[in-house]
């Protein structure tokens, strides 16, 4: 037998912030890059979004207006609600659901891969899958729809959609620990349709019974979405911090289910 | 003797290399299931050790112990004289685990490289791409490639931090003889350099082939370890194998025979001293007809092994 020089206390491996920097950046960089490449995620979650705006906001309606605002800025701000909404919860949940389930993300963990660095990553590539769905809807308003925002009003109101899409990351996270591989995609859509439908991101909340518009109220991405029309003038004069401090406390609640998840997991046998 | 010394002391005896990893007494629950029970199982430095089993005999529990993707519920679980959630521990070990789906939109190259970010003094693409076989596909995405091709591909992934410890779970699972034996000779270039492996398989001829040392598992108990030879001649025997007309059963009551099995138009006869019962045979059958005595290989060492544990009470 060869005498292996193995030495056996640990020796101080310790990483330097530029090292830990490069992970991160990495994991993130190849994460977008695999969402990107997969037809039926950029598909749906760009071009559904899209595609209703095109056709409820430039099509038809082009000339009405809801409550004094002009239907193509109007639905810029709900259509971009339930873009970033799905960009995040499809981006996170399937696949860390996948992960999970087909021991992918166990490689991961036996791995030096700092655990952090695949949530982060995650993250990082829903909000920029966000950042293009508004971009791409700003784009269509603004060539074909008559849209007229100052750069300020642009700028905020993108801001306000992708960091308004964490709380959907966040939910996304919590979908994907406890759902099986095969299972997230359809719970993902009974959850994001019915909480569209009832945020008034189709029809406009205005226009939704007495009933649904109750229930709206506890609905994240009815807050996000008066958050984005209240930057385009359109929103119900509520208060804005309300509206962040339930998406903040929602956040919370999905991060505290994900950690649940998370150590649960620690202990599960798969395959 | 000498390994108790070694656990209570800490002392390390001369000629035997440091343990770089080891289940110390480990019991390991599912539920009400027991998958590892009591276990003490010690990896030395620069040896390729095969923890062999049937499925479901904890073997892939082990290695999950040992990465730490598990807690044990009792007993002590050392990797590096160390916890194996140490992150520090990663750095130096690599995983082949078995996987049900690995990103499939990545390229070969770009899996590679996100895996050789994690580590300090990563292989380098050109040499991981050179040891694992996988130069002309380095641009090919994952899901285009062939099951033997994937499986390449995860051990480059093993491979690529140049971990001192390398963990492989079954990882010729699904592949054919050709891409068996490659991955083999893969594993033996890592072992000329110096690297400790651990390997499990169901494969005898795999454990046969490329471990100095084999621990025999099943039910969640080690019953047996040595080096190949050793496994082999603890149930020292033969096999003599002819077509003959005489009933399995009489076959069975001849004196020293151990097992008789069918195989095709032959029979199987197991026995400890193939002479006697050659003489019976003949004496019973003058046209027995294909003779051949051969020594048992692991396979039956194994089979012997198993079924002499579960006689003796390791079912649970």
């Amino acid at each position: 037998m060869s005498t292996a020089t193995v030495t056996l206390t640990n020796p101080q491996i310790r990483r330097s912030q530029a090292h830990t920097a490069t992970i991160y950046l990495k994991e993130a960089q190849y994460e977008f890059l695999k969402n990107l490449r997969l037809r039926v995620y950029t598909l749906s979650v760009l071009s559904f979004p899209i595609m209703f705006y095109i056709l409820f906001g430039l099509v038809l309606n082009a000339h009405e207006a809801i409550g004094g605002t002009a239907v193509p800025t109007y639905l810029i701000a709900t259509y971009g609600t339930f873009g970033v909404m799905g960009a995040s919860l499809f981006g996170t949940a399937a696949g860390l659901a996948s992960d999970r389930g087909l021991g992918w993300l166990q490689v991961k963990r036996a791995s030096p891969m700092p655990p952090f660095a695949y949530f982060v990553a995650k993250v990082v590539t829903s909000m920029v899958f966000s950042t293009i769905i508004v971009l791409a809807l700003f784009a269509l308003g603004i060539t074909l729809g008559g849209v007229r925002m100052p750069i300020g009003m642009l700028v905020k109101l993108l801001g306000t959609l992708v960091v308004g899409s964490l709380p959907f990351s966040a939910m996304g996270l919590a979908v994907g620990y406890f759902a099986g591989p095969n299972s997230a995609p359809p719970v993902i859509n009974l959850i994001y349709l019915p909480m569209s439908f009832c945020s008034g991101l189709w029809v406009p909340f205005m226009f939704l019974p007495k009933v649904v518009r109750q229930i709206a109220l506890v609905l994240p991405p009815y807050h996000l979405s008066q958050l984005a029309l209240g930057v385009v003038g359109a929103g119900t004069h509520e208060s804005v911090t309300g509206h962040w401090e339930v998406l903040a406390a929602f956040t919370m609640i999905c991060l505290g289910i994900a950690r649940i998840g998370f150590q649960r997991d620690q202990e599960k046998m798969y395959g | 003797m000498s390994a108790a010394l070694e656990q209570i002391h800490g002392v390390q005896l001369p000629g035997l290399s440091p343990v770089v990893a080891s289940l110390e007494r480990v019991n390991k629950n599912y539920g009400a299931v027991r998958a590892l029970n009591g276990v003490d199982f010690r990896v030395r430095a620069g040896e390729v050790v095969a923890l062999l089993g049937p499925n479901g005999a904890g073997k892939t529990t082990a290695v999950k112990l040992l990465l730490g993707l598990l807690q044990p519920n009792a007993g002590k679980v050392r990797v590096f004289r160390g916890d194996p959630t140490n992150p520090e521990n990663r750095m130096r070990t690599g995983a082949m685990l078995q996987v049900g789906r690995v990103p499939e939109t990545l390229r070969v190259r770009e899996h590679i490289d996100l895996f050789s970010t994690y580590y300090e003094k990563p292989m380098g693409l050109a040499e991981v791409l050179s040891v694992a076989g996988l130069e002309n596909l380095k641009n090919r995405k994952f899901g285009d490639l062939s099951g033997g091709q994937k499986q390449r591909v995860l051990f480059a992934l093993a491979i690529c931090g140049d971990p001192d410890l390398l963990f492989l779970d079954e990882p010729t699972v699904g592949l054919d003889v050709e891409a068996r034996r490659m991955l083999w000779d893969q594993i033996r270039q890592l072992v000329r350099r110096g690297k400790t492996v651990l390997l499990t398989t169901h494969y005898l001829q795999e454990a046969d082939a490329l471990a100095d040392r084999v621990a025999v598992i099943n039910k969640g108990e080690i019953i047996a370890e040595g080096t190949p030879g050793e496994i082999k001649a603890q149930t020292a025997g033969k096999k003599i194998r002819c077509i003959t007309s005489v009933s399995l059963g009489e076959l069975r009551r001849i004196a020293g025979v151990t097992e008789v099995r069918e195989d095709r138009e032959a029979v199987e006869i197991h026995t400890a001293e193939a002479e006697p019962v050659l003489r019976e045979l003949f004496a019973r059958d003058a046209s027995v007809s294909g003779l051949e005595v051969t020594s048992a290989g692991l396979e039956e060492a194994f089979l012997a092994l198993t079924q002499e544990a579960s006689k003796n009470g390791n079912s649970h």
